[in-house]
């Protein structure tokens, strides 16, 4: 092969190499140094080489901390609590504006509002909302003759209060992701299911839902991922507490840092949730390959199937 | 099965009409079909017997029954779709079972209804693949299989061929027209193609521009068409216009125009004679133009070969005659020269004339 030859050949590799270079640094660098992290005793006031290495005792600690355990099982369970309500309360929504009302773009911009304003600023909002006697949910109960509700100091109200914000701040997400599958299926397969003596129940539950499945899956993985990473609302409005009830592993993480200076062990943590999330990204990414598989094979059926 | 009557059916959508009125009765187990050309209304006047489309005025009954403020379902009808509108995720057999699994029949009752559509329309051996498994021609017998199985009194079919390449469309044409002679049903055929409503319907209903111009069979639809629209909409090649002037020279009446005179028959003089001086338009079909050199100049027109285009058995010739165009069709095996003037024969039975302002047949 020619030298010519072989330097045309080269010059793609080229071209693409600093952007390849900023993706490795960028991406990958955090990372590794933060697994390398996960293996180290390792405090802020000291420099990375000073530290100690102490091999997977990170790990090991981290399986018999009773407080780590509960905050990942707070985090496992608000994943699960609010997505569900999310899911149900967004699809539900999108349901029922599918159609032509008159100002329907604009009832869908302020449908998703809370979607865009900062998580923070979400927190310090519903934190005068739950206040204990200025907030408008007491003042409202207690107006109409009932108790107030302890919303952020009592331990179960607590979890309810930050699942009840999250799921005001993302709803809209699966809200207008259902609502544009729903605004691009068929309309004729929906007219003959009519036909075919379909309600609209039945509708959305044999043609609608299952034919929205694959974007609802989607959503669904996406908004379950962000919810176990979830932070800054639950830091201004209850820090975690009473006690560890609202301690996500987000939270416990940052605390470690922070407060324990356990930088290692913080590490650790991270890469344990890193770890979950990065199965459940797996899991998305096996079915959308599902799902272009069986697109394949069915258009590879269809065009072999003569008439 | 029954009888399905339009009255004074009117649909507006805001202020803007798009069907003014439209009268029609359908007989029992008749095959009708509603051609014309896209944005006539002939989708919206079936969609509305659907149920789809809401009735702005008038009325729709189905045995005597009105029918427009009930519910698709209610109407007894099974209806197969410009896209087939298959349920994407559910297999063969869910498709044309799902109407009976609603009404929650027994299911020995529904696989034996299944098998036997399925068998009829050769899908037996595709009942568990998808309908994105299946090709187009196979996914159109599916829709219909779909409609079969609910042994509705109604069937109905907005353009069900124009998505088919065109073999797949005749040969789907054909078992079209097959099913109708063996199932004994109202059908009722919405399509674009002038060929398909000539081949499968009893009553073709002729619409343009949100109104019916003419219904009744094809024969006489084809033969005494009521104005220049349905009459040039029918035929293919379609039928041939000039544009001419009556007038009488001693006793017999011409059609005179730009380099042609024409003689007419007696029976077409009697009807026409009152409007000596009018201007009309002459309307021949391609084949009722017969190659002829030694025909008499009233009886025929000499055109201009301009092109000649070869379609196996027959030839169309499209020709000039006074600056105007006209298409012949004659057999390819007739010997002519095709770069001359040459002389065509005009068939006496096959001279329509039309009043050059309102289109009317005269």
């Amino acid at each position: 092969m020619s030298i010519a030859n072989k330097a045309n050949r080269l010059t793609p590799y080229v071209f693409m190499a600093p952007a390849a270079i900023i993706l490795t640094v960028a991406l990958l660098y955090p990372i590794c140094y933060m697994i390398y992290a996960s293996f180290l005793d390792w405090s802020p006031s000291q420099r990375i080489g000073e530290a100690d290495f102490v091999g997977l005792r990170n790990y090991a600690n981290l399986l018999q901390d009773a407080a780590f355990r509960e905050s990942f099982w707070v985090t496992i369970k608000f994943a699960a609590v609010v997505v569900t309500l999310e899911m149900i309360i967004g699809v539900g929504l999108a349901l029922l504006l599918d159609r032509n009302i008159k100002g329907m773009s604009t009832l869908r911009t302020i449908f998703i509002l809370p979607m865009m304003i900062a998580p923070i600023v979400v927190g310090l909002m519903w934190r005068y909302m739950y206040h204990p006697t200025v907030g408008i949910f007491n003042r409202t109960l207690k107006s109409w003759g009932f108790e107030g509700i302890p919303w952020l100091s009592d331990s179960n109200w607590s979890f309810v209060a930050v699942v009840m914000a999250d799921v005001w701040q993302w709803t809209p997400f699966i809200f207008i992701l259902s609502l544009a599958a729903m605004q691009s299926l068929p309309r004729s397969a929906l007219e003959a299911a009519e036909i075919d003596g379909a309600t609209e129940m039945q509708k959305i539950f044999f043609i609608k839902l299952p034919l929205m499945l694959p974007v609802l899956i989607v959503t669904l993985m996406l908004r379950l991922i962000d919810a176990f990473k979830v932070l800054e609302v639950i830091m201004v409005l209850t820090n975690g507490g009473p006690g560890l009830s609202t301690e996500i592993v987000a939270l416990r993480i940052f605390r470690t840092a922070q407060e324990f200076q356990e930088l290692g062990e913080a590490a650790a943590m991270s890469n344990t949730l890193l770890m979950v999330l990065m199965a459940l990204t797996i899991g998305m990414f096996m079915y959308n390959k599902m799902q272009e598989n069986r697109a394949v094979r069915m258009k590879a059926a269809a065009s072999k199937g003569a008439v | 099965m029954p009888k399905i009557v339009l009255e004074g059916l009117v649909k507006r959508y805001g202020a803007f009409e798009v069907l003014h009125g439209i009268d029609l009765e359908m007989e029992a187990d008749e095959f009708t079909v509603f051609v014309g050309p896209s944005g006539c209304g002939k989708s919206t006047t079936l969609r509305m017997i659907a149920g789809l489309e809401s009735v702005t005025e008038g009325e729709i009954y189905i045995d005597g029954k009105p029918v427009s403020h009930l519910e698709p379902k209610a109407r007894d009808l099974a209806m197969v779709f410009q896209d087939y509108a298959l349920y994407p995720h559910m297999n063969v057999a869910k498709n044309m079972s799902f109407a009976l699994r609603l009404q929650r029949r027994p299911k020995a009752e529904i696989d034996a209804k299944i098998a036997d559509v399925a068998e009829t329309l050769g899908l037996t051996q595709f009942l568990h693949r998808k309908p994105g498994e299946l090709s187009g021609g196979q996914r159109q017998r599916v829709a219909m299989g779909r409609a079969l199985t609910r042994d509705s009194g109604t069937f109905l079919f907005d353009e069900p061929l124009s998505n088919l390449d065109a073999k797949l469309r005749g040969q789907m044409r054909a078992e079209l027209a097959l099913m109708s002679q063996r199932v004994k049903k109202n059908m009722i055929y919405v399509t674009h193609d002038q060929i398909e409503a000539m081949t499968l319907a009893d009553r073709i209903v002729v619409m343009n521009g949100g109104y019916i111009q003419q219904q009744g069979s094809p024969e006489e639809l084809f033969k005494k068409p009521v104005n220049k629209f349905v009459a040039g909409f029918l035929g293919m090649p379609p039928m041939n216009f000039l544009d001419g002037e009556v007038a009488e020279k001693a006793g017999e009446i011409y059609v005179e125009g730009q380099d042609f005179s024409v003689k007419l028959s007696r029976e077409k003089a009697d009807a026409i004679r009152a409007h000596s001086g009018r201007k009309v338009t002459l309307g021949i079909r391609p084949s009722d133009l017969v190659y002829s050199p030694d025909a008499a100049d009233e009886q025929s027109l000499l055109l201009n070969i301009v092109v000649s285009e070869y379609v196996g058995a027959q030839t169309v010739l499209l020709c000039e005659c006074g600056g105007q165009k006209i298409d012949v069709e004659l057999k390819s095996d007739i010997p002519i020269d095709r770069n001359r003037q040459l002389r065509f024969a005009i068939n006496p039975e096959g001279v329509h004339l039309f009043d050059q302002d309102t289109e009317a047949a005269l």
